[in-house]
């Protein structure tokens, strides 16, 4: 791919606690090229009937990706710098086994396209050397693309997390979440 | 070399070598012995030789992947059940609107669908044109009692006649005229879409994505090039058009299990899907723990969690159920309350 501006140090992290459910990632999502007019990311409540918490959702680029590894057509590719692709158009079959196994809950089923369309870090923009679209939008920084020393300065008490255990599987990302200051993982259940 | 040889997969190998060797077998006897065998067509039949053994050699080693055996099982235990009847006609319908009509394109891009159908369409009767001809199944002869009579033999037995000079005469012997015009066109739709389309030029590449039509193109131009010579030309320069026709041709055989034209025969697997689907969703849907919605087919959860085991992971928790019961609304929930429940005893919300 004719990647020669992707920058290596520029990492993004992400804190759903600052989520605030404006939308506007979301907005901006859908003018990613790479998705053709389709909104990627995730929001929504965590559970409406006891709290007003949103959360935001992107690809986290799994180092070992789930998706990939259980997609039956080789659709799913992962590059030299770590971004997971979504899927070839020419070879999904829509099958849904990346949409079900991905841990974080990330790719979407197009059911009229029979089509799996995911995140894929605005690589229309990050080849470029350019932020993701929703990292520039974002008004509460739920959603952060800049380098750690950045993040460091404006997040003192935070630590960026890149190991997610789901029971007995460890999941390691390319993608950050921002813990409590000495985290070294987040359990999820 | 030794090595090479190490890492072929010899399930693989020899399902190759049996599809290849049933190739020469038809041939043999679909040209009865070689007796109707057209001697100019050796270069193609080589080619294609390759390519089936190419083909099959990758699908073959496709399917020994967990996720695509697991289909590829799956889809056949269902269509060969009781409900036969149902399932084969859906998937004869499926086949029409989805693989010849690729009708499923259609919502990406209405001219990205009339691009694609084009250079299909004409690949596809290209293909039914030409491989019978390169087998040798097919061969023409005069009428000795007529010499404007065309015979069109097929396994070396009359099966029609037509006049020299007739429109069926014209369309039989221009069909690759009108093939490549369909694929000229179509590749050249997709080449615009491939120069103007911002995401496509971050993500594309050039042998994945270029070099495909442009050997479509050059596979149709050299063939119009050999009816234009033809026809214009008195035949002057038909050696030099055959020639690069013929190489151009064989490119696209000897590449075709490697590249980007191996989807062709992927996309097949796309009605087993569609199979595993309804006969999933029959048998019950599996409710997310965490929406209280149903999200997809039981049959589809328990089928991933062994597909993922055989992958080595392995999502069990300690409670005895597996991350792969939650919707992927659920999994995104669960992950933003583990990190709520983190930061609330982080004792700060927004470190
Ligand atoms: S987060 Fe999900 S979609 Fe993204 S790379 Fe990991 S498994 Fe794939
Ligand atoms: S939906 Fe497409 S990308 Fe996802 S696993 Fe199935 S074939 Fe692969």
């Amino acid at each position: 791919m004719p990647n020669t501006k992707y920058d290596q140090q520029m990492e993004f992290f992400v804190d759903m606690q600052r989520c605030i459910g404006c939308h506007a990632c979301e907005m901006a999502c859908a003018e990613c090229e790479t998705n053709g007019q389709e909104s990627m990311i995730h929001i929504h409540y965590v559970d409406r009937a006891s709290t007003v918490q949103t959360t935001v959702q992107v690809c986290m680029h799994c180092e070992d990706p789930a998706c990939a590894n259980v997609c039956p057509a080789d659709a799913i590719t992962k590059d030299e710098f770590g971004v997971v692709h979504t899927a070839n158009s020419s070879r999904c079959i829509g099958c849904s086994n990346c949409v079900l196994a991905c841990p974080f809950g990330v790719p979407q089923k197009q059911e009229q396209a029979e089509l799996m369309m995911k995140c894929n870090m605005c690589y229309d923009r990050t080849s470029a050397g350019k932020k993701p679209m929703c990292a520039t939008v974002c008004p509460s920084q739920a959603l952060f693309y800049g380098t750690r020393e950045e993040i460091q300065k404006m997040r003192p008490n935070s630590t960026p997390v890149k190991k997610f255990v789901f029971g007995q599987q460890e999941v390691n990302t390319k993608v950050n979440i921002m813990m409590p200051k000495g985290s070294t993982e987040l359990k999820i259940h | 070399m030794f090595r090479l040889i190490k890492t072929l997969n010899r399930i693989a190998l020899i399902k190759a070598t049996v599809a290849a060797l049933l190739v020469i077998v038809v041939v043999f006897a679909g040209s009865r012995n070689l007796q109707n065998y057209d001697a100019a067509l050796i270069g193609y039949l080589f080619g294609t030789v390759f390519a089936v053994f190419g083909i099959a050699y990758r699908y073959s080693v496709w399917l020994q992947r967990p996720p695509t055996r697991l289909y590829w099982r799956r889809s056949w235990e269902f269509l060969l059940s009781k409900d036969f009847v149902p399932y084969a006609t859906r998937s004869l319908k499926l086949f029409f609107r989805n693989i010849l009509f690729q009708r499923f394109i259609y919502p990406r891009g209405k001219t990205r669908w009339i691009g694609h159908f084009l250079l299909a369409t004409g690949c596809l009767i290209a293909f039914a044109v030409t491989i019978p001809l390169t087998f040798g199944w097919i061969h023409f002869t005069l009428d000795p009692d007529s010499d404007t009579t065309y015979i069109a033999n097929f396994f070396g037995f009359p099966v029609s006649t037509f006049q020299l000079g007739s429109p069926m005469a014209f369309a039989a012997f221009h069909a690759l005229v009108w093939c490549s015009v369909l694929v000229t066109i179509g590749a050249v739709m997709m080449m615009k879409r491939r120069m103007t389309n911002g995401g496509l030029i971050a993500t594309q590449t050039f042998d994945g994505d270029w070099l495909p039509l442009i050997l479509l193109i050059a596979i149709s131009v050299t063939g119009l090039g050999i009816s234009y010579d033809y026809t214009f030309l008195q035949g002057r320069t038909h050696q030099f058009m055959a020639v690069i026709h013929a190489i151009t041709v064989i490119l696209f055989l000897i590449w075709m299990p490697f590249g980007k034209f191996f989807h062709i025969f992927q996309r097949l697997a796309q009605l087993g899907a569609n199979i595993y689907k309804v006969e999933g969703s029959r048998r019950g849907m599996a409710k997310c723990p965490h929406t209280q919605q149903e999200f997809a087919s039981q049959t589809h959860i328990n089928d991933l969690k062994d597909v993922t085991k055989d992958l080595g992971f392995d999502f069990t928790l300690e409670d005895g159920r597996s991350h792969l019961d939650f919707s992927p609304e659920g999994k995104r929930s669960a992950l933003a309350k583990a990190h709520f429940q983190a930061r609330k005893e982080g004792g700060h919300f927004f470190g």
